[in-house]
């Protein structure tokens, strides 16, 4: 073997810079078991692309080869860890990167068996889209409930569902019309606004990439014809501005002697110079004088840019403070309402000491209440009243014998928290970047929990009287 | 329904950046005593570009810490010195000479150094008490990497545990831990190789020579160009030839591989890596061909 040596294209020069100054960045999330053919669409997606190399490909070609040969494996490529090639399983979230002439994505491949709540939680926490895949012979089952659910418990504003292995239903169009309509009703029921469906598949390349001759009767997109074209970014401008407080940058140089700003980056809307704005929660009132970046001033700063802002006044800012614009209403408080998802082999302790870290800020709190949990295999919501001190437990006990009322790992249920001091408490129905909050165990600082402040999915399913049955509307959307 | 403002969408480089600069601004709000580690790669001088935008016009709130193997090119320590300088930043060097000299590591048969880094990475991140160290490393470098965290916690041995990590959502990121362990944090995490490269056509950031087409004696090895040097090589089979050559990555000289290029452009080198079928660890790093677990091994172990 020789040396490896670059073949130089020179037309790829050009192509590579005019695509540099305007490609976009889309985040998706892909939920589907290895069954429903996800490892084998996601090769797919990345092998024509092009963005699967050689030695990549001769690597899970000796990999197969070294467990007893066969058909290479695409699934391989994106095992990433020894025990879970060993286990044949997927343990984790695993990124993966393709791009095309106008966009460039980040994949997060969640695992459809183990862990399957807190994977695919965290997968679609920052995906603009999710792929929702099903096995055209199989149709909606349980798990794509699942799947769907969690992706409008997390919000992420573009659904697709695949419909995979169309070749083994000879492409037929009742099927797919009825997988289709099945899922798009239950969809329109948990408050997915856009859903789009693709008869595809995986194995032999149909509708992924390239429009498929054995589909005359779709009319529609193809899935990466889609992913192109779904807007990108759209719902963090359209919720207000939000401006959460990393850093306070003063020099005190001899250059910038008096130089005070605040470095953060804006989680939501549109901020510009002259700008009234409100620094909570102490309630005081400024005026946006100044937007800095290393590469000069600007005028105006959106979602989601990294800025350093300016004020009039010499207000008392600190990292953990939130700019929002003075004329809004925001709400602040330190009793937290929201939906948790429990991440951790810990499980919940009513009256436990945790950290609430919600933007830049991270507040002491404690657990009151646990009640509803949601059942993410029936989806039906069990809900009970009040503080169950009968039920709290040592979070220590790993015995099999699950308290009734505790939250345990892929759990799914709503809390109350009080906390030691006032904080923006934005919904997530409605902010989806500043609205979301994690449980920190102070002990050793594992993150117990992810969760949404205010009405979730588990609302809408469970409504109790006090809710807002219109929740969903007000998403701007 | 609010309007929609007319602003458009970031463009991709632009939401990497704003990503890195928020991660690194995250680190400073956070811990006591971050370092970046340098070591006059493009990544590590993408990351010293980001942290520069991140807290001007403040200079850069931390450390360098360069993992110093000995067997180095002198364009690349040039580089570094001369940006230090710059800058006016505080360079730590961990010198893995030094951790042969008092024993803490002994010199291999192969004379390969890169393996020997992580002992003196880790004597140096406790003995500076450094709690939140940068690293360069990128998802797409190698699937073991595929599954890191942005924020990476390692235990008081230096050692990551893939069952440990924390599931990170939104923005959020959890940077508590323990005394005596630290975390590592990826601000590249969602960059490709061509990314970094389109960043610093676009930034106009200055590399070390040896990214660009030159001319250099090399042999070949395992199926690799590498250039001779004090650390073992050539050995007597082992035929030098001047070749055209530029470096994909940088790293110990003993096992970072030159490929044979014309690419003396960023250009040039971006249509390179776009018309290129093999990744850049496989194409020149020895130390990831080992075993196809050799990544995760090293990382285990406490390695970048």
């Amino acid at each position: 073997m020789g040396a490896p040596t670059i073949q130089l294209e020179p037309t790829e020069e050009t192509q590579h810079v005019t695509e540099h100054a305007t490609r976009d960045l889309l985040r998706l999330a892909t939920a589907g078991s290895v069954d429903d053919g996800k490892s084998t669409l996601i090769g797919r997606l990345l092998y024509d692309t092009k963005s699967v190399l050689a030695d990549q490909l001769s690597a899970v070609e000796a990999a197969t080869l070294a467990r007893g040969g066969g058909e290479v494996d695409l699934a391989l490529l994106t095992d990433g860890l020894r025990a879970e090639r060993e286990q044949g399983i997927t343990i984790d979230v695993a990124y993966r990167y393709f791009s095309t002439a106008t966009r460039a994505f980040v994949l997060a491949d969640t695992p459809g068996h183990v862990q399957y709540t807190r994977n695919m939680v965290t997968g679609a926490s920052t995906a603009e889209l999710a792929i929702v895949l099903v096995d055209a012979r199989k149709g909606v089952l349980e798990q794509t409930r699942r799947h769907a659910s969690i992706t409008a418990l997390l919000r992420v504003p573009h659904v697709v569902l695949a419909v995979n292995k169309m070749d083994l239903v000879d492409f037929d169009e009742a099927t797919f019309r009825a997988i289709a309509d099945e899922f798009t009703a239950y969809a329109l029921s948990l408050g997915i606004p856009d859903v789009t469906a693709v008869p595809l598949s995986a194995l032999t390349g149909d509708n992924v990439v390239d429009r498929s001759a054995r589909t005359p009767w779709y009319d529609g997109p193809t899935l990466l014809e889609h992913l192109e074209a779904v807007p990108v970014g759209r719902d963090a401008l359209s919720e207000p501005f939000r401006f959460p407080v990393q850093v306070v940058i003063r020099p005190r140089t001899a250059e910038h002697p008096d130089y005070r700003g605040y470095a953060g980056r804006v989680a939501s809307g549109v901020v510009s110079v002259g700008d009234e704005v409100t620094v909570l929660p102490s309630g005081k009132r400024t005026t946006v004088v100044g937007i800095d970046t290393f590469d000069g001033p600007l005028t105006e700063a959106h979602a989601p840019q990294s800025v350093t802002l300016r004020l009039a006044d010499d207000v008392d800012v600190a990292r953990g403070d939130v700019l929002v614009p003075t004329a809004a209403t925001v709400n602040v408080g330190s009793d937290l309402e929201g939906t948790v998802c429990w991440l951790a082999e810990k499980r919940s302790v009513l009256g436990a000491r945790l950290l609430v870290r919600v933007g830049t800020r991270t507040v002491r709190a404690l657990l009151r209440e646990v009640n509803a949990r949601l059942d993410v295999d029936t989806l039906t919501v069990e809900a009970w009243d009040g503080v169950d001190t009968l039920h709290a437990v040592d979070a220590t006990d790993t015995s099999s014998d699950i308290p009734p009322r505790a939250l345990t790992l892929n759990a799914i249920g709503r809390v109350k928290i009080r906390l030691a001091e006032p904080i923006v408490l934005d919904e997530y129905a409605t902010h989806r970047r500043t609205g979301g909050f994690l449980l920190v165990d102070p002990a050793d600082g594992t993150t117990l929990a992810a969760g949404m402040i205010g009405a979730t999915l588990l609302d809408r399913l469970a409504p109790t009287p006090s809710d807002d049955d219109d929740w969903f509307a007000g998403a701007g959307i | 329904m609010t309007t929609l403002p007319a602003a458009p969408p970031l463009t991709q480089l632009d939401a990497l950046e704003s990503e890195g600069i928020h991660v690194m601004r995250e680190v400073a709000g956070e811990f006591e005593r971050p370092v970046l580690l340098f070591s006059g790669g493009k990544d590590s001088i993408v990351m010293l570009h980001l942290a520069r935008k991140a807290f001007w016009p403040s200079p850069v709130p931390f450390a360098l810490m360069h993992v110093d193997t000995g067997h180095n090119f002198p364009e690349v320590i040039e580089y570094r010195d001369r940006v230090v300088a710059e800058h006016g930043l505080r360079l730590v060097v961990a010198s893995v000479q030094d951790a042969i000299d008092d024993g803490r590591v002994a010199e291999r048969a192969d004379g390969s150094r890169n393996p020997l880094q992580t002992v003196p990475l880790l004597d140096g991140i406790t003995a500076n008490k450094f709690d939140a160290v940068f690293g360069g490393g990128r998802r797409d470098e190698e699937k073991a990497r595929a599954k890191e965290r942005v924020f990476s916690l390692r235990d008081e041995f230096g050692q990551w545990d893939p069952r440990r990590q924390r599931p990170e959502l939104w923005d959020l990121y959890n940077g508590r831990h323990k005394p005596g362990e630290h975390v590592r944090v990826f601000p590249l995490s969602n960059w490709t190789e061509l990314d970094v490269w389109r960043y610093i056509e676009r930034e106009q950031i200055e590399l070390p020579a040896i990214y660009y087409s030159h001319q250099r004696e090399v042999f070949l090895r395992d199926g690799m160009w590498l250039a001779p040097g004090g650390w073992g090589g050539p050995r007597p089979s082992e035929m030098l030839e001047v070749r055209t050559v530029r470096y994909r990555t940088v790293g110990d000289m003993s096992c970072t591989g030159a490929v044979e290029s014309t690419a003396s452009t960023i250009p040039e080198v971006i249509a390179e890596v776009g018309a290129s079928r093999l990744t850049e660890r496989g194409a020149t790093r020895a130390d990831d061909r080992a075993s196809e677990a050799a990544m995760e091994d090293r990382k285990r172990e406490g390695y970048f």
